[in-house]
């Protein structure tokens, strides 16, 4: 590994959350007001998650009284406490951007159901 | 002014303390060398002179070895840095600790050669319309008037050899020494190819 790797490698958070596009998530974010910290949750639907390297980031939409509304998060950002998965999604591709010019029942995401079976053990 | 000779290793991007990402470029501090002093008494100016990668002395020519002092081994590489902040010996090797406490840089290079260039790429000039009948695109236009000067004045920006020349980027913000690892990484982008010599000194402007 050369020393560019390595300092790449330093950036990147060794647990880094679980999740997938067309989970409900809920991001707990760090908001530094002068002196005071104070975590942010912000609750949606994750449309997308693109990979490069340390700046790796993912779009999370929700509808705030009637809008859309995306927020881009980077995955290893100190900032990003933890994120929560609160319902998974049955999605078959991987970038949901259709979703934005969807309305009603057409905007959602079926839940995906796993059998117990699948599951494997954590 | 503190310097070092250092390798650009090539960029890639950091979190700061406030969770911002940054660009930065690496640049491996190689094994700085100091080969010899310059005293106003004797050059007219005090500097110190650093050399980074060592030769064997059978592979350089005599006159270029006779520069070096007893004990120290040829180096490829040599540079003057003026009024040095720091005591140093003759012999002694500088490394990136050098930096610590550093906030700006200003970093000398050589820039990556773009060859034979028009005046559009090398000069900024803006070029002619395309279509509509022009027949203006990216040529230089005008060079001077006719029977008085009636010549082309110096320094009239035309077309050439644009690049591979000697760049110095100032006010870098240093954002992290590594010692450990012989690095300092540097905000921003940096003149030069990856893995070309630069030249990291203590900003003059800012500090």
């Amino acid at each position: 590994m050369n020393l560019v790797q390595a300092i790449q490698a330093e950036q990147i958070k060794s647990e880094l959350p679980v999740f997938n596009v067309g989970d409900t998530v809920r991001v707990s974010f760090k908001i530094v007001e002068g002196k005071t910290e104070r975590i942010q949750a912000y609750e949606g639907l994750v449309i997308a998650i693109k990979n490069a390297g340390v700046g790796r980031t993912f779009t999370v939409r929700k509808n705030s009284y009637g809008v859309g509304v995306e927020r881009v998060f980077p995955l290893n950002s100190p900032r990003v406490e933890k994120v929560d998965v609160l319902r998974r999604g049955k999605v078959r591709r991987a970038k949901l951007y259709y979703i934005r010019t969807k309305i009603g029942k057409k905007s959602k995401v079926k839940e995906l159901i796993v059998s117990k079976k699948e599951v494997p053990a954590t | 002014m503190l310097g070092l000779i250092g390798k650009k290793l090539g960029m890639t991007q950091v979190f700061d303390p406030t969770g911002k990402l940054v660009p930065v470029t690496v640049v491996q501090v190689v094994p700085n060398v100091v080969v010899g002093k310059k005293t106003s008494e004797d050059d007219g100016y005090d500097a110190i002179v650093v050399g980074a990668y060592q030769k064997k002395k059978t592979r350089v020519t005599k006159s270029y070895a006779g520069q070096f002092p007893e004990g120290v081994a040829p180096t490829r590489i040599l540079r003057e840095l003026r009024d040095f902040e720091k005591e140093v010996q003759v012999g002694e090797v500088l490394d990136a600790a050098l930096l610590e406490g550093v906030r700006y840089v200003d970093v000398t290079a050589t820039s990556k050669g773009k060859g034979f260039q028009g005046v559009v790429k090398r000069w900024g000039f803006g070029g002619g319309r395309a279509t509509h009948g022009s027949k203006f695109h990216r040529e230089p236009g005008s060079t001077g008037q006719s029977t008085y000067p009636h010549k082309t004045f110096k320094n009239v920006k035309l077309p050439g050899h644009m690049g591979h020349e000697q760049v110095t980027v100032q006010n870098l913000k240093v954002v992290s020494v590594d010692t450990e690892k012989g690095v300092v990484l540097v905000r921003g982008a940096l003149p030069g190819p990856r893995n070309c010599d630069v030249l990291v000194r203590k900003a003059i402007k800012k500090n």
